[in-house]
Parts: C-alpha cells; sequence; structure tokens
C-alpha cells in the first residue's frame, strides 16, 4: 500500500491521528478551518495555525469502488470501495478514506451494494504501512 | 486600446500528425519533429521561419531538441503550459497571444506522446504522491479514473446523471471513430448493450468511460491573421480563448470547495466567451476534451450549453451525434480516435473549419475545443471566415 506523504504542513494531521485523534488545520487568527493543510491561510494570509479538534461524525458525499488495474497491493483487495465523508462540522471538509467494518478491519470488509450517498459514519483509526490514518464505519 | 485585442488575430495555417497505434517504433522526439514538419508542409511555411513554440509542462521533448532537429530560426517566444490534458488548448492561446503582441510571426504547439507504450502516470508513486495525492490515493484512490468515478457518482445522486448518459458519450465518439480511417477505433463498433455490459473499472465507470492508450504526435502552425490570408490553407481563426484555475481548486481531486461539480471549465468558459462574438447556441461543433466521459456533461455545463445538472439529459435524443444539437469529438475524440492528451481535438477543429472532417458538420463555422475539464483548463474558440 501508499504510505501517505507527511508533509511540514500536514504533520500534525498524522501526530493527533496516532493518538486517536481527528484534528484540522485551523487558522489561529481568524477560525477557518483549512484542508488540505497548507503554510497560509488563503482567508487573512495568517501563518499561525492551531489544530481543532473535530467530532469525527460525518457522511458520504460519494464514493468510487475501484477494480483493476490497481498497483499490486490494491489489486489484491479489490474491489473495495472509497469514500468521501464531509464532516458534520464544515461539509466542505471532505475526507477521502476507506470505509471498514471495524478499525481492524480490512478496506474490502463493507460490502460496496450496502453504501448510499448521505449515510452517517465515524471516524476509526488504522494503520496503513507505519502510519495511523483516519478511515470510516457506518453509525448507527 | 483595441478591448479585445486576440480576437481573430491569429489563425492556424497548417495541420500535421502521425499515425495513432498502440505502439509505434520512433521515439517521442522523432514522432514530435515528424509531426511539426508536416504542419509546416501543410501550411506552405519553410521551418527556418519558425520562431515560437508552445508544448506541455508534460512534453518529454524540449523546444532547444525540437528546434534543431526541425530547422526552426531564431526562437524568440516559447512556453510550457501544465496540468497534462488541461494545457492543450491553452497551447494554442499562448501562440495567439505571442503572434497578436508581435513576440513572435510563426508558432508551432505539439504534443508527442508514447502514453499506447509507455507506462501509466499513476503507477509512478514516488512523482505522482505529494499534495494532495498524499490525501486520496493511499486510500485506493489510485488513478485518475477513480478521481472521476467519485464526481460522476455525485452527479448521479445530485442531478440525475445515468449510466446511459454516458454511453450516449461513449457512443457518439465511437460513431464519429468508425468513419475516420486514423482512429485507433475505426473498425471497432460499439453499441449501448456493449456499453453497460462492460466490465467496471471504477464503479460507477466502466471500460469504455476510459480513453484509449496510444502513440502519436501532433502539431499546427500559426501565424497572423494578415499572412494567414495568403497561406495555401484556409485559416482558422483563433477567436476567442481562456484558461481557469478557479480559487480553491485542488486539481483532480476537487473535493474541497463550495461545490466540487463546478470545476475548472467554468472559470476557462468566463473567460471565453467575455471577448467573444458567438454564444454557445452559435457553435456548431464542439471538441470537448474526453479523458473520461463524465468530463463531456460537465464540459457541457461550464461552458454553457445547459444549465447546472443538466449535462446528462443533454446527451439525450442523439443531440451529441452528426446532426444533433452538437455534434462533439468528429474524429472520435480521446475515447474512440486516439488519446494524445486532446491535441487531435484541435487538429480535427481545424479540420472541421477546413470542411475536410471525416464526419464534416455541413456549414461549420465556429468550433469549440476544449482540454482537460477537472484539472487546471483552458479552451479556444475557433472560426473561420
Ligand atoms: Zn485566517
Amino acid at each position: 500500500m501508499l504510505r501517505p506523504f507527511v508533509d511540514d504542513d500536514g504533520a500534525p494531521y498524522f501526530e493527533y491521528a496516532a493518538k486517536g485523534e481527528l484534528r484540522m488545520q485551523t487558522c489561529a487568527r481568524c477560525g477557518e478551518v483549512l484542508f488540505p493543510p497548507r503554510p497560509m491561510c488563503p482567508h487573512c494570509q495568517s501563518t499561525e495555525f492551531e489544530w481543532k479538534r473535530m467530532s469525527g461524525r460525518g457522511h458520504i458525499w460519494s464514493f468510487a469502488v475501484p477494480r483493476p488495474p490497481l498497483l499490486p497491493d490494491y489489486a489484491a483487495v479489490a474491489p473495495y470501495p472509497v469514500v468521501v465523508v464531509e464532516l458534520e462540522e464544515d461539509r466542505r471538509l471532505r475526507l477521502v478514506g476507506n470505509l471498514v467494518a471495524g478499525a481492524d478491519a480490512e478496506i474490502n470488509s463493507v460490502d460496496p451494494a450496502t453504501i448510499e450517498i448521505g449515510q452517517p459514519v465515524r471516524v476509526v483509526f488504522r494503520e496503513l504501512e507505519g502510519l495511523a490514518v483516519a478511515a470510516w464505519t457506518p453509525d448507527e | 486600446m483595441n478591448p479585445t485585442p486576440l480576437k481573430d488575430r491569429a489563425a492556424i495555417v497548417g495541420i500535421g500528425q502521425t499515425e495513432f497505434a498502440k505502439h509505434l517504433e520512433p521515439s517521442e522526439k522523432a514522432l514530435a519533429c515528424r509531426a511539426i514538419a508536416m504542419a509546416l508542409d501543410d501550411a506552405g511555411i519553410a521551418a527556418r521561419e519558425v520562431d515560437a513554440f508552445a508544448a506541455y509542462t508534460m512534453e518529454a521533448t524540449d523546444e532547444v531538441e525540437v528546434a534543431k532537429a526541425v530547422g526552426a530560426g531564431d526562437v524568440t517566444f516559447f512556453s510550457r503550459v501544465g496540468f497534462g490534458g488541461g494545457g492543450s488548448c491553452a497551447t494554442i492561446g499562448h501562440l495567439a497571444m505571442a503572434i497578436a503582441t508581435g513576440q513572435a510571426e510563426v508558432g508551432v504547439a505539439w504534443r508527442s506522446r508514447k502514453r499506447g507504450s509507455g507506462p501509466r502516470p499513476w503507477t509512478d508513486t514516488v512523482n505522482q504522491l505529494p499534495t494532495p495525492a498524499q490525501w486520496t490515493r493511499p486510500f485506493g484512490l489510485l488513478r485518475p479514473v477513480d478521481e472521476i468515478a467519485v464526481l460522476a457518482r455525485r452527479h448521479m445522486y445530485e442531478y440525475g446523471l445515468t449510466r446511459e448518459h454516458l454511453g450516449n458519450v461513449a457512443i457518439a465518439c465511437r460513431n464519429r471513430a468508425n468513419a475516420n480511417p486514423a482512429a485507433i477505433m475505426h473498425e471497432r463498433k460499439l453499441t449501448m448493450e456493449d456499453y453497460l455490459s462492460a466490465r467496471m473499472i471504477s464503479d460507477p465507470l466502466c471500460l469504455f468511460d476510459n480513453c484509449l492508450e496510444t502513440d502519436g504526435a501532433l502539431a499546427v502552425v500559426m501565424v497572423s491573421a494578415e499572412r494567414a490570408r495568403d497561406c495555401k490553407q484556409q485559416p482558422v481563426y483563433v477567436h476567442a480563448f481562456g484558461q481557469g484555475l478557479p480559487a480553491q481548486h485542488h486539481g483532480m481531486v476537487n473535493y474541497w470547495n463550495d461545490d466540487p461539480l463546478a470545476g475548472p471549465s467554468w472559470t476557462a468558459a468566463k473567460q471565453l466567451w467575455k471577448y467573444s462574438d458567438f454564444r454557445p447556441e452559435d457553435v456548431d461543433v464542439a471538441q470537448i476534451y474526453d479523458a473520461f466521459t463524465p468530463l463531456i456533461p460537465l464540459s457541457l455545463e461550464g461552458y454553457g450549453f445547459c444549465g447546472k445538472g443538466e449535462g446528462g439529459a443533454f446527451t439525450e435524443d442523439g443531440a451529441l451525434e452528426l446532426g444533433g444539437r452538437l455534434p462533439i469529438n468528429t474524429s472520435g475524440g480521446g475515447l474512440s480516435e486516439a488519446y494524445v492528451h486532446g491535441f487531435n481535438l484541435i487538429n480535427e477543429g481545424v479540420r472541421q473549419l477546413r470542411g475536410t472532417s471525416s464526419n464534416q458538420v455541413a456549414g461549420a463555422s465556429t468550433c469549440l475545443v476544449t482540454a482537460g475539464e477537472a484539472v487546471p483548463t483552458s479552451a479556444v474558440l475557433l472560426r473561420r471566415d
């Protein structure tokens, strides 16, 4: 599997994910939440940031179900759903991630035929190539 | 000052292209030179007169190599445009601006690519991963088709886009290819039944929603409108041009703004129509970038051929076929002629206005050519006298 590339702007995201917290880059001056992380706030040009904790709840905005040809590690578990989740806090904060039956389940553990746009999901954290990342699981 | 300094000031007077195939022997450099030489021959202009080049940043052969091989003179303008297939029409626009402002007199734009026999770009996991792909690819949204599949499904949910709508796009392109001997899919028919039963590549997108993988090269030659009138081919004027990198746009994974279904074509369109004498309803034929079928409904909406969300319904009743409301991709496009990052759409636009297309739209006098939607993009409106 591909390991997420940890750059200067996004590093805190992964540090918090390792503690089981979903936190998003937030401008320390104007309070706008930014994603993907970046070196400057596009609203006020501040370069000071906080990392605001999110509820970890959201809804599926859309999804795809890739099938081969894929990189070998992905082909081995295809077809698997990849979801775009809009966070409860702000619908423009949409995270791409895997939808799984539970934190320890494979990325093909949810039957794509059962997924619906608008479906509520909640965050779980799982390991991807040694890095903690957010994934999503169906929420009741 | 002339408020529309670009309008009809430059004209395409030569086009050239190699054959298209899954595998061609010559290098990308050699193919580029051949296409350029053919375009110059078509224009009746000597290579030593060439003083401008425009190309994609993804082009493997640089201007130094091309200029010294084809025999260009002293070159005074050269530009590169990024974002893959989003740059196709910008090469034309940049040359037109250079010629209209006197920075050059004879311009060449080209694209040479061995995508058929070369590697798929998404398999390069080192160079492909930094922002924003680091937030999407590790989770298995690996390829451009996966990224577009997400947008297509959302369009289905929000506006009622159907697989049949996407099939209409694929079939219109295939029907044109069936009449174009240069098209890779010249002899292969495609029915709606074939389309709907094809294997899925990234659900909801199937095999026929994806462009071809092609080796080939194309080029155009451009001069001022004044000089064009004395050239051997009928001039095809660059009437209007627009580029688009919208505010808070995020590339092919444009999921993080207010409306991800309103992509860069909306921005390019605003600039394109701003100085145009024509409106969308005046366009006789269009060559719309088609790496994936959903780009057609998204572009139809962006360039104003229909309202927001109506791009799927627009494809109904044969609208995209010859004789329909807006015939598109009359050489077969990237889906069925060749996928050379959209440059074949430019050459076909020129043929339509010369009246020499193998799928000629009778009396066509305006043709919109667009670059890739969903990446920073560009478009040109071409016309004839
Ligand atoms: Zn701010």
